[in-house]
């Protein structure tokens, strides 16, 4: 048994680390390989990325129907689809959120969203917590590459929240102009406030 | 006698500082960061909070009893409302008055966080409620990117001087 407790507490110590480190290896980063998911969207139907075979990417935005900062950047997300979708880039909406939590997230009250994209709820919330996402609106554009589909960008949509006609430096805007263009985004990683995604409660 | 405008003016101030404890301070970020890079040994428990946040609303009793146990000692509670600077009258001062709040409350007034967030710290990815614990004396340092219980927030106290 002596024998055995250097090595037992090794274990134990290399149990503990490996809780330890999870959070800061959660999540991805730009460059990374993106899972694709199967989600239901509004009209009951699975979505997944590899079902848009003529799209050259995505813009993944994890985003609700309750937060306030999700409720300013609604009309500029339905724009990055009209301006991107045609370009092979469409927005594709996740609502993460539990209802439990936040009733006005739930898929009746989804349903009052009448996009042109696909408005998907994570229900295990297992695609938010792969792709990182911590809060609404948290915008990933993702480029394909052969079969799969790689991390361009992750962050804000731009740096001015409250009112559109005040921002100064569109970042999804410029990162789409150069990943369009085939260049990697000058900027290819920002960040916006936003409300924390509302996590199951263990 | 005609009292100079300067004199007349701090005379001002040194009424007025009183009667404005509670109100709330409309700061830039490196006002911020000013404030929290003093060498001091007093522990300050920072909370970004926003009005229109659930979870920031709902642990805000936590901070408030956390400096109402702490009063004598070396630790000081910021709450930091990331509201929108054009929200301070309209909605900011109305809560912390209807709250009661008595806490220091500052609005951080910056549009961009990408201009400040990482130098404030680079782990946070943006939301809200965040809570920064620092002693710039032992160099300690904590940040929770999620709302606290009462029971976490003092656990987390535990570890600083104070």
């Amino acid at each position: 048994m002596k024998k055995l407790l250097p090595y037992l507490s090794l274990c134990f110590a290399l149990l503990l680390s490996s809780f330890i480190a999870r959070p800061t290896a959660d999540g991805y980063k730009v460059g990374d390989k993106a899972t694709d998911f199967k989600l239901k969207n509004l009209d009951g139907k699975m979505v997944s990325l590899a079902d848009n075979k003529a799209a050259k990417g995505c813009i993944v935005v994890f985003t609700c129907n309750t937060c306030p900062f999700a409720k300013a950047y609604e009309s500029r997300i339905v724009d990055l689809n009209t301006k991107y979708a045609p370009k092979g880039y469409p927005v594709v909406a996740i609502n993460p959120n539990d209802p439990a939590v936040t009733p006005g997230d739930s898929y009746a009250d989804m349903q009052k969203k009448k996009y042109a994209f696909p408005y998907l709820v994570d229900e295990s919330q297992q695609v938010a917590k792969t792709y990182g996402a911590t809060r609404t609106p948290h915008l990933y554009v993702l480029t394909r590459q052969g079969n799969d589909f790689v991390v361009s960008y992750i962050g804000a949509i731009d740096d001015n929240s409250e009112d559109a006609k005040l921002v100064k430096t569109k970042y999804v805007e410029n990162a789409m102009t150069e990943i369009l263009a085939g260049k990697p985004a000058t900027t290819n990683s920002t960040k916006a406030i936003g409300c924390t995604i509302k996590w199951k409660r263990a | 006698m005609r009292l100079s405008k300067p004199l007349f003016l701090s005379i001002g101030l040194l009424f007025a500082a009183p009667a404005f404890a509670q109100q709330v301070a409309v700061i830039k970020f490196p006002e911020l960061q000013k404030r929290l890079a003093q060498p001091t040994d007093t522990t300050y428990v920072v909370n970004f909070w926003a009005t229109w946040c659930a979870p920031c609303v709902k642990e805000l009793p936590s901070f408030e009893q956390l400096r109402t146990a702490n009063a004598s000692k070396k630790v000081k509670v910021l709450l930091v409302s990331m509201d929108y600077a054009s929200q301070v009258d309209k909605k900011v001062k109305p809560f912390v008055k209807q709250r009661n709040l008595k806490s220091e409350v500052l609005l951080l007034n910056e549009s961009d966080p990408n201009t400040w967030m990482d130098k404030l710290d680079a782990k946070w990815s943006g939301a809200l409620p965040f809570t920064l614990i620092v002693n710039n004396k032992t160099k300690q340092r904590a940040t929770f990117e999620q709302e606290l219980s009462q029971a976490e927030l003092t656990a987390a106290l535990q570890k600083f001087p104070k």
